[in-house]
C-alpha cells in the first residue's frame, strides 16, 4: 500500500512538470451580457480580421438580434458595404490568393473560441514582436511561426523580444518599443472586445441556454421532491 | 349493466395479446428483493439513457449531412439556426457520456455484489455483448461531426486492425471502404450508428430483461429470494418491481438528471471531455494533431493499448481487457456473492483494480511520456491480474457465513437520523472551546458555538486514525 501511495504521488510529480513548459497565458475577461463590448469586437472584426477570415456560421442579423443593435445601424455601423443582414459573415478573399499569399488558407473563426480558448487567443493577439529572422518579419510568442502577419500593429505599435533570467528560469518578455495609435490600456481593451465577440460567436446561445438552465433545474428538483415523497409514502409499510 | 365501448374494445384486445399478462410478469407479479441500496438504480437509468439517446439521435438526423463536405456545418447549422437544436445535441452528446458513467457503475456493481455469478452468467453476457455494442456505437457516433479528433481517433482505431497478421490491411480497408477515413467511412458509420448497433442495442436489452426476470435479480446480501417463499408462492424478501420500484427508480431519475440538466446547460463540454476542444476544428485529413486522445470513456483500454510495446500484442492486450470480462463468472470461484460476506482478499483485490481502471483511464488521456507509459504498464499488469489470478485468490479466501434472510437496508432518513446523533459527539471530538480572552463583548450568537471553538488537533488526528481503522477493518 505505501509504495503504491509513492508511485501515485510519483505520477502526479511527473506531469506537473510536464505541464508547466508552455507559455503562460493572459486570461481575457468575457462578459457576454456585455452589448456595448461585443457591438465593438463586432466592428472590430468586421474591420481587421474578415478581411482575411470568415465567421461562417453567423449571420448579421443574428447578432443584430443578440446584441441589441437595431439592423439598420448594424448595416451603416457594423457590416461591410453591400452586406444583406441575412448575409452569414463571409470574407471577400478567394482560396486560391489566400495560398499564394500566406502558404495556408486562414481559417474559419466561427469555433475558435472553442477548440482555442478566450485566453488563448488574448494571448496570442498580444503576444506578436520584431523578429528580423523570419520571413514576415514579425513572430509570435504564443504560436511560434505564425503564418499570420500582425494585422493589429499600427494600435499596438513594435513589441520586441528580450530574454529576461529569474531564479525560477530563463522567460521571454515582450517590451514594447515604439507606441501605437492605442495605449496600452486601449490596447487591451481592444482585444478583449474583440475575443469576447469570439467567444459569443463560437456559441451564440451560451446566456440563453444559462437563463433557461435554471427553470429547468428547479423543475428537476421539485419533481424529485414529489418522487421521493412518493416514494416514502409506498414503502412505508415495507420492513 | 351496460359495457362501455371503452371495455369492450380493451376486452378485444386483450383476447389477441397477452397485454395484462406481460405486465403482471414483468411489472406487478416480478419480485424483486427489499433491500436494493444505491447501486441499483443505474440498471433503469441506462434504459433512460437510452431512450434518451434514441429520442434525440432521431432528432439530430432530420437536420444531420452524412457528407464528408457538409457534415461539420450541418452540426453548427443544428447548434445555431434549427430551433432547439442546441438542446437536442447537447442531450445527445452528454447523454453519450452518462451512459458510460452509468454503465460503468451498473457493471461496478455486478463485481460488489456477484451479479454475475451462478444463476445470473447469461445476463453477464448478454451485458457484456451491450457493453461492446454500446462500445461501437459511440466510436461510431463519435466519427459523425467530422472534427479534427473524430477523424483522427477513427484514423487510430481503424488502422488497429491492419496489425493482425496477413488479413490485416484488407481488414481495414474493407472497414473503412477507402485506404483513409474518407466520406465512405462517414456514411456507412451512420448506418451503423442511426440503424444496426441501436437496433442490436435494443434487442440485448431486450434479452437481458427477460434473462434476468427468469432467473430474479440478485440483491447487496446476494442470497437467492426465491428460496424462502409464504404460502402465496411469493418470495417472502421480494417486493413487486411495481409500484414500489418503479416508484424508488424515479426519484434515481429526479437526481440524474439533476446533475444531467446542470453539464448540459452549464458545462456541455466538461472541461473538454464531454466534447473535445480539438473537435471543433473541421476534419482534415493533411493536418494529424499533435496529441491524439479518445473520448474519455475508451482512454482505460487505449491506454493499455500503448502499454504494450508491439502494436499486434497491443491489440491484443486492448481486446483482451474486454474479453477477460466477459469469462468473469468462471474465473470466480468463491461460494460467496456478495462482497460483503467475501474474504479480504477479494476486497483488496477489486480495490486495486478500481485504482488501476482508474489510472489508466487518466493515464489515457494523457500524452505518452516515458514514465507515465511505466505507469501504464504497472496498471494494466494490475488491471489482468485481477482477472488471471481470480480463480486462485477466490477459491482460498475466508468467506464469512451468509444469512438465510436479507439483512435490513439503512433509509436514507434513518442513516441522517445516526449522523444526527453522532455530530455533537464528534465535534466535541474535533473541537475545544477557545479560552476566554479577557472579557468578550458580542451578540450572544456569535458566543453560542461555532465561533467559541477552535480546532483540535488531537482530536482531529484521533478521528482520522479511526476512520482508517474502520477502512482497513472493512477491506478484511
Amino acid at each position: 500500500m505505501k509504495n503504491l501511495v509513492a508511485l501515485l504521488s510519483l505520477l502526479l510529480l511527473s506531469f506537473g512538470v510536464a505541464a508547466s513548459e508552455s507559455v503562460e497565458l493572459q486570461k481575457a475577461h468575457i462578459d457576454l451580457s456585455n452589448n456595448a463590448s461585443l457591438q465593438r469586437g463586432a466592428k472590430h472584426f468586421v474591420t481587421y480580421c474578415l478581411g482575411c477570415h470568415s465567421i461562417k456560421h453567423i449571420r448579421y442579423l443574428r447578432i443584430a438580434l443578440d446584441t441589441g443593435v437595431d439592423q439598420k445601424m448594424m448595416l451603416k455601423d457594423i457590416a461591410p458595404e453591400g452586406a444583406s443582414i441575412y448575409d452569414q459573415l463571409h470574407s471577400a478573399m478567394n482560396k486560391h490568393d489566400a495560398e499564394k499569399w500566406f502558404g495556408t488558407q486562414p481559417p474559419d473563426l466561427s469555433l475558435i473560441a472553442r477548440s482555442r480558448g478566450a485566453d488563448w487567443i488574448y494571448s496570442y493577439l498580444k503576444s506578436y514582436y520584431i523578429d528580423p529572422k523570419s520571413p514576415r518579419g514579425v513572430n509570435n510568442l504564443v504560436f511560434e511561426d505564425t503564418a499570420m502577419p500582425n494585422p493589429l500593429w499600427q494600435l499596438q505599435g513594435e513589441q520586441y523580444a528580450e530574454p529576461k533570467k529569474t531564479i525560477w528560469g530563463e522567460y521571454t518578455k515582450l517590451v514594447l518599443k515604439e507606441r501605437g495609435t492605442l495605449s496600452e490600456g486601449e490596447f487591451d481593451m481592444f482585444v478583449n472586445d474583440l475575443v469576447n465577440f469570439l467567444v459569443y460567436v463560437s456559441e451564440p446561445v451560451q446566456l440563453e441556454r444559462q437563463r433557461i438552465g435554471k427553470y429547468v433545474i428547479f423543475f428537476i428538483f421539485m419533481f424529485t421532491v414529489v418522487a421521493y415523497l412518493l416514494k416514502k409514502e409506498y414503502w412505508k409499510d415495507v420492513d | 349493466m351496460k359495457r362501455s365501448r371503452i371495455t369492450e374494445c380493451n376486452e378485444w384486445i386483450l383476447k389477441r395479446f397477452p397485454l395484462a399478462k406481460l405486465w403482471n410478469e414483468h411489472m406487478t407479479h416480478y419480485y424483486a428483493p427489499k433491500n436494493f441500496n444505491f447501486w441499483y438504480f443505474f440498471g433503469s437509468l441506462a434504459l433512460l439513457v437510452l431512450v434518451n439517446q434514441i429520442l434525440t439521435g432521431i432528432f439530430l438526423t432530420m437536420n444531420y449531412k452524412p457528407d464528408a463536405k457538409l457534415a461539420f456545418d450541418s452540426v453548427e447549422y443544428i447548434m445555431r439556426d434549427v430551433n432547439w437544436g442546441w438542446l437536442i445535441r447537447y442531450m445527445h452528446s452528454t447523454g453519450s457520456s452518462a451512459f458510460f458513467i452509468v454503465v460503468y457503475l451498473h457493471m461496478f456493481r455486478g463485481l460488489l455484489y456477484g451479479s454475475f455469478k451462478h444463476p445470473r452468467e447469461l445476463i453477464w453476457i448478454f451485458g457484456m455483448l451491450l457493453f461492446v455494442a454500446l462500445m461501437a456505437e459511440a466510436f461510431m457516433g463519435y466519427l459523425l461531426p467530422w472534427g479534427q479528433m473524430s477523424y483522427w481517433g477513427a484514423q487510430v482505431i481503424i488502422s488497429l486492425f491492419s496489425a493482425i497478421p496477413v488479413i490485416g490491411d484488407d481488414l481495414s480497408l474493407w472497414l473503412r471502404g477507402d485506404y483513409v477515413v474518407s466520406d465512405a467511412t462517414l456514411n456507412r458509420f451512420f448506418a451503423f450508428h442511426v440503424i444496426a448497433v441501436p437496433l442490436a442495442l435494443v434487442m440485448l436489452v431486450f434479452l437481458h430483461i427477460v434473462a434476468l426476470h427468469e432467473v430474479g435479480s440478485n440483491n447487496p446480501d446476494g442470497i437467492e429470494i426465491k428460496e424462502r417463499k409464504d404460502p402465496w408462492g411469493h418470495p417472502i424478501d421480494g417486493i413487486p418491481f411495481h409500484p414500489y420500484y418503479t416508484v424508488k427508480d424515479l426519484v434515481g431519475v429526479g437526481v440524474f438528471l439533476l446533475f444531467f440538466a446542470t453539464v448540459i446547460f452549464y458545462m456541455p463540454e466538461m472541461g473538454g471531455y464531454f466534447l473535445e476542444h480539438a473537435n471543433f476544428i473541421p476534419a482534415d485529413p493533411m493536418k494529424t494533431p499533435e496529441h491524439i486522445a479518445p473520448v474519455w470513456y475508451f482512454t482505460p483500454f487505449y491506454a493499455i493499448l500503448r502499454a504494450i510495446p508491439d502494436k499486434f500484442a497491443g491489440v491484443i492486450g486492448m481486446g483482451g481487457a474486454i474479453v477477460v470480462l466477459f469469462l468473469l463468472p468462471w474465473l470466480d470461484r468463491s461460494p460467496v456473492k456478495s462482497i460483503r460476506y467475501r474474504g479480504g482478499i477479494y476486497k483488496k483485490a477489486l480495490c486495486l483494480f478500481v485504482i488501476s481502471f482508474l489510472a489508466l483511464g487518466y493515464l489515457g488521456t494523457q500524452p505518452a511520456t516515458p514514465t507515465a507509459t511505466v505507469f501504464a504498464r504497472i496498471f494494466t499488469t494490475i488491471y489482468f491480474g485481477f482477472f488471471m489470478l481470480m480463480p486462485i485468490y477466490t477459491r482460498w479466501e475466508k468467506t464469512k457465513p451468509v444469512p438465510t434472510r436479507l439483512t435490513k437496508a439503512h433509509s436514507l432518513e434513518e442513516q441522517l437520523h445516526t449522523l444526527e446523533e453522532q455530530l455533537p459527539a464528534l465535534i466535541e471530538e474535533i473541537t475545544e472551546v477557545k479560552k476566554p480572552a479577557g472579557d468578550e463583548i458580542g451578540h450572544a450568537a456569535f458566543k453560542s458555538s461555532f465561533f467559541t471553538r477552535r480546532p483540535r488537533p488531537k482530536g482531529i488526528i484521533n478521528v482520522i486514525s479511526r476512520l482508517a481503522k474502520k477502512a482497513k477493518g472493512s477491506l478484511d
